[in-house]
């Protein structure tokens, strides 16, 4: 079926992953449950539909004017920044940011990084790059800290450890920092911060994601809850932040819908236990703070979605996760099993741009197109649609004019295009439609038991004794 | 901490979804005559449900049409991004529909695709959007036809029974179908709607996607199968064919006793007209 067998890793084993995750009873349990919990605590915060639909149409115009204007806003962005001292740097690859990074490191002679929450700093691979480099980096989100710790990758954005339970967590501790087993979810996190606490104060520099860079004012903002983002940005000599380019928006104001909208859908919060808005270095007569605030603005693709219309609107995201919470799919394989670091609906319409079709032409099929995602999303972002323009872009010859995206056509395929011709035919031609009608009908018996993947899990479809184009003839007569 | 544990008992089991954009205008009056496009699923394998809802218009007092040249809305290829091959076999339905006459869809997705789609295949051909707009206009799913424009009253003559209802999640989200079939049910005296756990969760079908990634569907229709037959209904109904032949070959796999049948059979049966019963 495939034109192309070679391709990498990601799409050759998503199946395969796909398929051990809906059959590990543990996983399926601690997604659902967490999934529902997750699900609940959002419905919670949106009492009023009317209301709900009234933001979620004002955050959608807010990201489509900030997108409309978002070579002017970053150049807005890098003034502002650059006044207040800031130190702005530009990223069209990951290689590139990661150099960046290493570069600043290297200036400070670094040896430890201690890290805020962030999935552009994942989507680089930064502790791996820095670690071959001799330099040790300290997740110090609790969920990051568990993964680091149990040498995996995170699972959801923004819940990274949601496919464990506290009594894999209490394992997890137990072996790799050597403390009583304990499953009481309040010691847990004590044990986590109390080897924190000294790291904060031990590190060179500190690492943190952006969730809005304002142009006007020349400001990053920061969402949390645990205190470690504020610890991450505020405690070490220098902070290196790090997000994509569709993060920016116009001006204060414009963060007010969005800021609700983030973390009602996200975490069912009404607002984050901390907000942090980062202007700048210590000044002179402030005693606290970094001497030094770096920002790097990553690209990785992104430029490839703006530059088409429809696809422009996978940048509205504001990675609350809200659309993998409430997927039947991503309910049931996790987020492990997609391969890569967004998983979930976001993942599919995003990683594509960052990876190429070729590398990711299986995660567009991977959905029902049932459009739970699409009814939840804070911005409005119509991802079924553009699941739907990925499949299309999948199976384009691979030649074909206009390009859109960088591995068009990974899925296309000879038999399956004349396949589809086939049908065609036999769709616009009521003789044809009919006859075969009339031999699906007549000759159902010839069905065999086992139709490939369809009766894995169901006995096979029986066509009835006669086709509804009969019986509405003889009962209607010919139209 | 990262892994909140604890279950809520299912979240959104009668959650409705969001109202739907723009209000719906319906004619004041039910017309003298409409279309009935079948669907290839319900042709070959519900043909008795297609004759159920004919059935039903009729005995509202109109007259149903049925195009012979009719065939598939063209969602499968839509869907699997050969939209070319979907444009071509839309244009052929569209041809069939010279009257100004309403379209009445037995089945949710395929009604979706006339209101919703359809404008964005041909949206780069001025002359056959405005044909596909006005098609649109007057499409109607079943039991939003039977609910809205005929105000159909029923009269349930059937025994007291427990009924689960099941709905397309697209039908749902594109044509509000769970607020219509849920409407025409309460109509109904002796029959009681129960609830079933993740009701308004995908079944797994999203046509080829139930081959395409057959482990996930499967745990997906599995889940489902387990819900409906747990919610103690003694039936299930659906208004949309591809979610019935998910929900019936699995049932049948597992040799379970339930199978799903279409809303129009269970209203014409509970409300004594002769079901067609063409088929079990």
């Amino acid at each position: 079926m495939s034109a192309h067998a070679d391709t990498p890793a990601i799409p050759i084993s998503f199946k395969r992953r796909a398929h051990d995750a809906v059959h590990d009873a543990q996983l399926r349990k601690n997604f659902r449950g967490a999934m529902d919990f997750l699900m609940a605590k959002r419905a919670a915060q949106f009492p009023d539909g009317d209301e709900l639909e009234r933001l979620r149409a004002f955050g959608n115009r807010v990201r489509a004017r900030a997108l409309s204007k978002l070579p002017d806003l970053l150049q807005r962005l890098e003034a502002n920044l650059t006044r207040n001292g800031v130190k702005v740097h530009w990223a069209e690859t990951v290689d590139e940011a990661n150099a960046i990074v290493h570069q600043i490191v290297a200036a400070h002679e670094a040896k430890q990084v201690i890290k805020g929450k962030s999935m552009v700093s994942e989507e680089m691979e930064m502790n791996h790059y820095l670690e071959g480099h001799g330099v040790d980096c300290l997740e110090s989100d609790m969920g990051e800290f568990i993964v680091q710790l149990g040498n995996e990758k995170p699972s959801h954005i923004i819940m990274p450890a949601i496919h464990l339970n506290a009594g894999q967590v209490a394992s997890l501790f137990h072996d790799k920092l050597e403390v009583d087993y304990t499953e009481d979810v309040d010691r847990l996190i004590q044990i986590g911060r109390e080897t924190l606490r000294r790291k904060f104060f031990e590190a060179d520099i500190g690492v943190s994601g952006v969730n809005f860079a304002i142009a006007e004012t020349g400001s990053l903002l920061l969402v949390e809850n645990e205190g470690n983002g504020r610890m991450s940005t505020t405690v070490p000599p220098v902070h290196i932040a790090v997000t994509g380019i569709e993060k920016v928006v116009e001006n204060l104001r414009d963060v007010v819908p969005l800021l609700s909208l983030l973390t009602r859908s996200a975490t069912g919060q009404p607002i984050t236990t901390y907000v942090n808005v980062i202007s700048g270095p210590r000044k002179a007569d402030e005693l606290d703070g970094p001497q030094e605030v770096h920002l790097v603005l990553l690209d990785n693709g992104r430029s490839q979605a703006f530059a088409d219309s429809e696809l422009r609107q996978t940048l509205n995201c504001i990675r609350c996760g809200a659309c993998m919470n409430h997927c039947p799919v991503y309910t049931r394989i996790g987020g492990h099993a997609y391969g890569t670091v967004y998983p979930g609906p976001i993942g599919k319409i995003v990683t594509p741009h960052m990876l190429g079709l070729e590398a990711t032409r299986d995660l567009p099929s991977a959905s029902s197109l049932c459009g739970a995602c699409g009814e939840v999303c804070p911005v409005k972002i119509p991802i079924p649609a553009i699941l739907r323009r990925l499949r299309e872009e999948n199976v384009r010859p691979p030649a074909a004019e206009p390009h859109h995206m960088r591995g068009q056509g990974s899925k296309y395929s000879r038999r399956e295009r004349y396949t589809w011709k086939a049908w065609r035919t036999l769709n616009t031609s009521p003789r044809l439609y009919r006859l075969f009608g009339l031999a699906a009908t007549r000759l159902s018996g010839l069905i065999p038991a086992d139709i490939g993947p369809w009766t894995e899990h169901r006995s096979a479809p029986k066509p009835a004794a006669r086709t509804l184009h009969e019986l509405a003839r003889d009962h209607l007569g010919e139209d | 901490m990262s892994s909140p544990h604890s279950s809520v008992a299912t979240p959104q089991a009668t959650r409705l979804a969001p109202p739907l954009a723009g209000a719906r205008n319906y004619p004041a009056q039910k017309p003298a005559e409409v279309y009935l496009f079948g669907t290839c699923v319900l042709d070959l394998f519900f043909p008795e449900a297609g004759m159920d809802a004919i059935r039903l218009l009729e005995r509202e007092g109109i007259r149903v049409h049925f195009p012979q040249g009719q065939s598939c809305c063209g969602q499968p290829a839509y869907t699997s991004g050969y939209t070319d091959e979907a444009r071509e076999v839309a244009r052929a339905q569209l041809a069939l529909f010279s009257h100004d006459w309403p379209v009445v869809v037995p089945s949710g997705s395929c009604a979706g695709m006339f209101r919703h789609h359809y404008a964005e295949l041909f949206h780069d051909e001025p002359a056959t959007l405005r044909q596909v707009e006005a098609l649109a206009a007057r499409t109607y799913e079943l039991a939003e036809f039977l609910l809205e424009v005929c105000r159909i009253q029923l009269d349930d003559r059937g025994s007291p029974i427990k009924v689960a209802l099941h709905t397309s999640c697209s039908a749902r989200r594109e044509m509000g179908t769970h607020v219509h079939g849920r409407s025409l049910l309460s109509q109904l005296g002796q029959v009681e709607r129960v609830d079933h756990d993740h009701e308004s969760e995908c079944c797994g079908f999203g046509g080829t996607f139930c081959v395409r990634m057959p482990d996930i569907s499967g745990a997906m229709v599995r889940d489902k199968t387990a819900a409906l037959a747990g919610a103690g209904a003694d039936a299930v109904v659906s208004a949309d064919c591809g979610c019935l032949l998910n929900i019936n070959g699995a049932f049948e796999k597992q040799q379970q006793s339930l199978r799903g049948e279409h809303l129009a059979s269970f209203l014409l049966r509970r409300t004594g007209g002769k079901s067609d019963g063409v088929q079990s």
